[in-house]
């Protein structure tokens, strides 16, 4: 069917396999969620609220609790910087490689290094990066990217990952999944080894003692640290959680909300370089932390999006990314959450994704499954408002223009008067209607039976 | 806007004003005269403001906030007073007491909205928690499925409508997988995403009709508007029905109206 919204004909010209995959990962996830948190909790819903209320405490005192971050930090022995944006964190992760000499740098999975072009700039910088995250490892091999901020290639099937691992020499063709994983973990063996820095995101860090969390399914986060020297941690600066206490609530919510696991295979807490005590480790920890536009996300009306702990559960409940995948958003966050935070990190290139907030039924599943409980409904409301008062075009596309219907329905007697001559709709053929909307309407649907003001009618005739 | 907490205290008299909705008004009259013999049934006497048009959904949604807050100001005029409104739509009902506020949260007429949005109830909702009805005494030989729309996520009209729907003698609902997947209707969401509303619609079709119902129900006429429709075209002969028309017609059945 004609449409002209982009993520619309994105779903609608998908390959039926893509489509499938995109489709049946996300249903699956959904389902196991479901039946994990229900079966475990009592009432997961108080969970969801208590998480929601003490990511938004953090958020409200987030300056406190930047400065008591980073006091513990340093009180571990840890060194903390700040970047502002893409170009300063980058820029301050190849200092602190020069710095220390390194070439080499093995990483594990963070949104925020893809958000920034981080792989593409150290590259250009002369430095040779690694992706350990066997979905990252295979999308940097295809020169891809995530289409899921958990589980990044569940756009992709065996078959091509086969032929993809072939072409780069990891042996002969052999779609077997085990064979793939066994391969992909012999080749980043070696790397672990040879690399110098290892760099890592942070799923929570705790202000009072300065400790990150990383949760992984593969331990690629641990190898990354294991070997090397130098351990980077670029984190968000919304990532705070007040206190240790609090991780216990959040290392619960994450894995049943996001895969549907009880607890993820790997739960690392890092709180700082290696002791002397300690025989192994990095020497050096870097924690970067990065505002990136998200001092600006606070600042407007749809501050709660912060709260998100990415766990990809409002992508896989979400009914239109089920159709469509994460690529059709054009951006490193997609679904439900990604049309909320990267139309707002785009900063003035807001008009560009204006249209992502439009691609939602607004029908609340992401807030029901939301750990964090985000009214990610409410917010793509208010930003369809932002985008219509500043005439963002990609949003408006394929709107019918409601300014005649808002006319119509301040006035009863023009209202009544259309109701009795919208009749005559029941003598032309619907299909002639020559308005958009309609023939929108129509193609996969009847229009129904005219009956306007017959209720009134009736309700007056019986009145005694 | 899944997490609708439908405003506390709201007053719960008999005497009401019924918002009839403008799919009713336009299509669908005999859900909003199924509505009113339902309502009459349980004693209330209802007003019908002759003034009324639309709950200023469509615009609402569209993000065309300024043309909504117009239709929204006309409706808290012409719903004036401090009776419930009750709604045979979570959809409407949905507008009325959590989108409104929302669009005039930096409106200086806040107040006279938040107001409005806290008498206004859902029909199965009003009908349960309002008037502490817990058994219909009606009488409905079928089976059927029934689409949870949206718009009830997170309020207590669900559990109403079942409260209602199992007491009904002779009654058999069948529960449907995925009942929290959406239909794809979602307003003008349908015209300008077609291509997913349809996919969405086809889902949830397939859902609906498994078992082989002889109804399929739902409580909001948007909903049906857009996959009836798509049955309709599809040659699909499915009867569809309001639950306020099953509420309805049990009674006739039981020979109580």
């Amino acid at each position: 069917m004609k449409t002209k919204q982009q993520i619309d004909r994105t779903a609608r010209d998908l390959d039926p396999e893509v489509h499938d995959s995109n489709f049946m990962g996300a249903k699956l996830k959904s389902e196991r969620r479901y039946n994990t948190l229900f079966r475990d909790y009592d009432d997961p819903n108080k969970l969801r609220e208590i998480a929601g209320n003490v990511k938004q405490h953090t958020l409200e005192h987030l300056d406190t609790y930047l400065e008591q971050a980073e006091e513990s930090f340093k009180r571990n022995g840890a060194q903390v910087h700040y970047a502002i944006d893409d170009a300063a964190v980058n820029a301050q992760v190849l200092r602190i490689m020069n710095e220390t000499g390194s070439q080499t740098m093995v990483k594990s999975k963070s949104m925020l290094t893809e958000e920034v072009h981080m792989l593409d700039y150290l590259e250009k910088n002369g430095k040779t990066v690694v992706e350990t995250d066997l979905g990252e490892f295979i999308l940097q091999i295809d020169g891809d990217h995530p289409s899921h901020i958990v589980t990044p290639i569940v756009h992709k099937n065996r078959r091509g990952i086969a032929k993809s691992f072939e072409r780069e020499g990891l042996g002969d063709y052999n779609d077997d999944p085990e064979t793939i994983t066994r391969r992909a973990r012999k080749h980043l063996r070696q790397k672990y080894i040879d690399a110098e820095v290892g760099l890592t995101g942070g799923n929570f860090v705790s202000a009072e003692s300065g400790r990150i969390v990383l949760v992984t399914n593969e331990g690629n986060a641990r190898f990354c640290m294991a070997a090397n020297k130098i351990h980077i941690a670029v984190i968000g600066i919304e990532k705070l959680v007040p206190t240790d206490r609090d991780l216990g609530l959040f290392i619960n919510l994450i894995g049943r909300s996001g895969t549907g696991q009880q607890v993820t295979v790997y739960n690392q807490f890092i709180s700082g370089p290696k002791k002397d005590s300690q025989p192994h480790g990095p020497e050096q920890m870097h924690v970067i932390f990065v505002d990136n536009r998200r001092t600006e996300v606070l600042a407007s009306d749809c501050r709660e999006i912060l709260r998100c702990i990415r766990c990809g559960a409002c992508l896989n409940v979400c009914p239109i990314y089920r159709q469509s995948g994460g690529h059709a958003y054009r951006s490193v966050y997609p679904g439900p959450v990604g049309a909320v935070l990267s139309p707002l990190l785009a900063g003035n290139r807001f008009p560009e994704l204006a249209d992502l907030p439009k691609a939602s039924s607004l029908c609340g599943a992401c807030n029901e499954v939301c750990p964090v409980n985000i009214p990610i409904p409410d917010l793509l409301l208010r930003l369809r408002d932002k985008a219509k008062r500043e005439g963002a075009k990609e949003a408006m596309k394929g709107t019918p223009n409601l300014g005649m219907w808002a006319t119509l329905c301040s006035q009863p007697t023009m209202w009544k008067t259309a109701l009795s001559m919208g009749h005559t709709m029941n003598y032309i053929p619907t299909e002639m209607i020559p308005h958009p909307s309609a023939k929108s309407w129509q193609g996969a649907r009847k229009l129904p039976k005219f009956e306007g003001g017959e209720f009134r009618k009736w309700f007056k005739k019986r009145a005694k | 806007m899944s997490l609708l907490h439908t405003p506390p205290n709201r007053p719960a008299g008999k005497s009401i004003q019924l918002m009839s909705t403008c799919l009713c008004d336009a299509f669908y009259a005999d859900v909003a005269q199924a509505t009113v013999e339902v309502l009459e049934f349980l004693g209330c006497d209802i007003e019908l403001p002759d003034g009324q048009t639309c709950c200023g959904q469509p615009a609402f949604n569209s993000g065309d906030w300024a043309n909504s807050r117009k239709v929204v100001r006309h409706t808290a005029k012409v719903f004036a007073g401090d009776k419930p409104i009750v709604v045979p739509s979570g959809s409407c009902a949905a507008m009325i007491f959590h989108g409104a506020p929302l669009e005039f949260e930096k409106e200086a007429d806040l107040p006279v909205i938040r107001a409005l949005a806290d008498r206004t109830w859902e029909l199965l909702d009003f009908i349960v928690h309002g008037l502490g009805v817990t058994e219909w005494p009606g009488k409905f030989d079928a089976k059927i499925t029934v689409h949870r729309s949206c718009h009830l996520r997170g309020t207590k009209s669900p559990e109403a409508m079942a409260t209602l729907l199992d007491s009904i003698e002779g009654l058999q609902v069948e529960p449907i997988d995925e009942t929290e997947q959406c239909c794809g209707f979602g307003g003008t969401f349908a015209v300008t995403f077609p291509n997913i509303s349809n996919s969405m619609g086809t889902l949830k079709i397939e859902k609906l009709i498994a078992c082989k119902p002889d109804i399929v129900a739902a409580a909001d006429m948007g909903c049906m508007m857009h996959f009836g429709g798509m049955m309709e075209k599809q040659g699909l002969p499915q009867k569809r029905m309001h639950v306020a028309q099953i509420l309805r017609d049990s009674l006739k059945n039981a020979g109580k109206i």
